[in-house]
């Protein structure tokens, strides 16, 4: 379960019109949806701008990769509706919030499933996060797959001297992982060590004033999608206030168990 | 014996890393696996011990399918020790550190203490008993880590790379020690692109390329080979290279070593001395 | 005037309870092709990264001595201050390598020391050009081969214009053939570019064609430095240093009694000399 869930962030290399859109403009994108999710608590609307973002992983030509992912969230999902029942939610309002869930988490996967890691720095750089921070974001994903890779030889290693790590009781099993923690650790203090040697050698924070040999520029597609979000989200206000939504009723009683 | 029947292998998700892959290894022998970067050595070997189990076909050690046993099983007769220290370092003492397999494995305290006073011995290390494994140079590590394996005594022993980053008397150190283990009869296999390393010990070598084997023969045939030595991004042995320039010698195939040139060229050289008019008076 | 200038340089690591560096006295020309060999822990490692910077400003310790690279005291100086002077190659490809893209990494220091756009963009194809990797511009990092990981960081390097470049075994983690290749871009550029060169390697069966000066290092101390035939001698052997086989060929006939006269490093002058030895 776990892995499924964080491969729907993962960027992956592709032609198509969603990855070549500036990631300030996705990002902007994403936010609409973020925002528009959590103003809704009525299950039909929360539908449509979950549905809403389908034409775009359609698009970016991701389907199978985004449909995994909500697949992995399923777990935390069915949990959000399971908790708020229990807590005397309606379940109409509960499966709404499910609903939100799956909203949100679909934008923002959406967008990290488009956007590299370089071109996130660069937009962070553009809008004047200081350079150390938006750094230190690329390299920490740049680092993930190095990490994961690192984690799965440490296991194989401890693994390769008798570790079982399917044995034994909860308190066994926790401490069972500490041979697995110490050299991953351990081995990423070294890869840090070694980088930050390397950086020290290409003149990392010799100026203040960084130039960049790529810049983003945004096209008519970036604003294109900008002004589709303002426009979406006002419609969305007006919506909320003026329009009267459908309720759905569920006539099941949950005694009150809280 | 381990033995590998028509084995394909893909990752999850990934292209296939070995294609239909036989060869078998006799006890007690010693064996090179060499091969370019990405050629699947490591993917291999890790199927010695059930880390990795063939999507298609079987490996057997000792005739057990590997299908059939857990990691920890396995490894009680095949010992693979990895390329990099760190990744396994971990206890407070270099006692604990090569205690711990002894742990897992359920032996008793009397025969835990036993063994790792031996391989303290035999690996030099006794002054670091009760040191932490990780003020140690890297050299030192390699050794921690290479006892922390052979103090459970496998069978079968198989070392990833073990010669990368070592200078030369480390080398000679290893080279020595890995005559040991072949004294002891213990099966030794090296993952290993160092092809003078491999030239002085002369093991019997498996070339790997691109996932496939493409030779398998005694050293001294293998890495003379040129169209094979292209092949796997290997070079010949500075000697090979030597003793082909030297054509018109005549010399046996296979000198591949400077122990072995210097046999050969003793007595030529002899030859020629002899022969040689008498210096004048 | 030369290019390095190292005088009673010693250095004792933060904790550390003896020197790991003592009075080591260099001086090297430019446009020279060196090669730094020893034993492991002999100090090696140590020397280069007083070169750049490294020590004292990343590794904390008591540094003692005079250092000089292109006539500037390296004393007080920052590694980034020096990256212009002094650049660096790492042993490991992977943790050198900062961007998605090699183009992207190439450019990496110019952006660092703010060096304007259409500058840099020349000196990153220059760069590209030189090592060889103009095809792998818009490749990431992770898809690229070892060689063509340090191809990358040395091109890197060399886009900030250092006048003496420092590798660090750059062909550890290498297969033997991309090790020679990488060690023949190495000489190229040096040739080339007058650039100074200090190859710290273990390898020297790959690398002693190439240079004409070898430096030895043992217990923190240079013991031997001049070229590798007379370097290549049993005191080297002694130390500990692997010698290319053809020479401990010639070390062995010589020790058999037979009238060796040359110390040959490489298989040529190995062949040339056997061929004269049988043929007199």
């Amino acid at each position: 379960m776990s892995l499924r869930f964080v491969e729907g962030f993962k960027f992956t290399r592709m032609d198509s019109p969603i990855h070549r859109l500036d990631p300030r403009a996705k990002f902007i994108l994403t936010l609409g949806f973020f925002a528009c999710s959590l103003m809704f608590t009525n299950i039909y609307a929360l539908v449509i701008i979950f549905v809403a973002q389908i034409p775009g992983v359609l698009m970016a030509k991701t389907v199978s990769r985004w449909l995994r992912s909500m697949r992995g969230g399923l777990f935390l999902g069915v949990f959000i509706f399971v908790m708020n029942v229990i807590f005397g939610t309606t379940i109409a309002s509960s499966l709404a919030f499910m609903m939100r869930f799956f909203a949100i988490m679909s934008a923002f996967s959406f967008f990290f499933m488009t956007t590299s890691a370089d071109d996130l720095g660069l937009a962070l750089e553009q809008v004047h996060v200081p350079y150390s921070i938006s750094f230190t974001f690329t390299t920490a994903v740049r680092l993930v797959p190095t990490m994961a890779i690192d984690a799965q030889t440490v296991v194989d290693a401890q693994r390769s001297r008798g570790l079982e790590l399917d044995k034994g009781n909860f308190v066994k099993r926790i401490k069972n992982y500490i041979p697995i923690l110490i050299p991953l650790i351990i081995s990423a203090i070294r890869r840090s060590v070694e980088l930050a040697e390397a950086l020290e050698s290409r003149a990392f924070g010799a100026t203040e004033n960084r130039t960049s040999i790529t810049t983003l520029k945004m096209r008519v597609a970036d604003f294109a999608v900008i002004i589709a979000t303002i426009a979406g989200l006002a419609a969305a206000v007006y919506v909320y206030f003026y329009v009267s939504l459908p309720t759905l009723v569920i006539p099941i009683q949950i005694p009150r168990l809280f | 014996m381990i033995a590998v029947e028509n084995v394909t292998f893909n990752y999850p998700g990934g292209p296939e890393v070995l294609h239909n892959l036989n060869l078998r290894i006799n006890d007690g022998e010693f064996v090179a696996i060499m091969g370019e970067n990405g050629a699947g050595k490591t993917t291999l070997v890790k199927m010695f011990n059930g880390l990795l189990k063939p999507v298609q076909g079987r490996v057997l050690v000792d005739g057990v399918e590997t299908r059939e046993k857990s990691v920890a099983q396995l490894s009680r007769n095949v010992g693979l020790i990895f390329q990099n220290p760190d990744h396994q370092l971990f206890a407070e003492t270099v006692s604990e550190e090569l205690a711990f397999s002894l742990r897992n494995f359920g032996f008793k305290e009397e025969v835990i203490q036993r063994q790792v006073t031996n391989l303290l011995t035999a690996l030099d290390l006794e002054r670091y008993a009760t040191s932490s494994p990780f003020v140690l140079s890297g050299g030192e590590r390699k050794r921690v880590a290479l006892a922390a394996i052979l103090v459970w005594d496998p069978k079968h022993v198989i070392m990833d790379e073990p010669t990368i980053g070592q200078d030369y008397l480390q080398k000679d150190r290893l080279r020595n020690f890995i005559m040991q283990l072949e004294s002891q009869e213990k099966t030794v296999v090296i993952v290993t692109h160092d092809v003078e390393f491999v030239a002085e010990c002369k093991p019997r070598v498996i070339l790997l390329s691109q996932g496939r084997v493409i030779g398998d023969g005694p050293a001294v045939e293998i890495l003379t080979n040129r169209h094979l030595i292209d092949q796997s991004s290997l070079v010949m042995p500075q000697i090979a290279s030597l003793m082909n320039r030297l054509k018109e010698l005549d010399a046996p195939p296979g000198i591949i070593d400077a122990y072995s040139a210097r046999e050969f060229l003793k007595n030529r050289l002899r030859n020629v001395i002899s022969t040689r008019p008498p210096p004048e008076r | 005037m030369p290019a390095i200038v190292a005088k009673d340089l010693s250095f004792t690591y933060a904790g550390g309870d003896k020197p790991s560096m003592e009075h080591v006295n260099l001086s090297i020309d430019k446009g020279e092709f060196v090669i730094l060999t020893g034993p492991s822990g002999c100090g090696k490692t140590t020397f280069c990264r007083c070169l750049n910077g490294l020590i004292p400003n990343f590794y904390a310790g008591d540094l003692q001595g005079k250092l000089r690279i292109d006539d500037i005291d390296v004393k007080g100086k920052s590694t980034a201050e020096l990256a212009t002077h002094i650049g660096f190659v790492f042993q490991n490809p992977e943790n050198q390598l900062f961007s998605l893209s090699v183009e992207r990494d190439v450019a990496f220091g110019l952006e660092n020391l703010g060096v304007p756009r259409e500058e840099a963009l020349k000196r990153v194809e220059w760069a590209m050009q030189a090592t060889g990797i103009l095809a792998l511009r818009k490749k990431a990092p992770y898809e690229l081969s070892g060689g063509q990981q340090q191809r990358a960081a040395i091109a890197g390097v060399l886009a900030m214009r250092p006048s003496v470049i420092v590798l660090d075994e750059p062909t550890s983690f290498l297969d033997p053939k991309s090790a020679e290749e990488i060690v023949a871009v190495i000489a190229k550029l040096n040739r080339e570019l007058n650039l100074t060169t200090l190859l710290v390697e273990h390898r020297l069966d790959v690398v002693s064609r190439f240079a004409n000066r070898v430096v030895v290092m043992d217990k923190g101390e240079v013991v031997l430095d001049g070229p590798p035939d007379e370097i290549y001698s049993d005191q080297a052997r002694l130390i500990g240093i692997g010698l290319p086989r053809v020479t401990m060929l010639f070390h062995l006939l010589r020790l058999d009694g037979f009238p060796v006269t040359k110390n040959p490093t490489t298989v040529e002058q190995a062949a040339d000399e056997l061929k004269r030895m049988l043929n007199p």
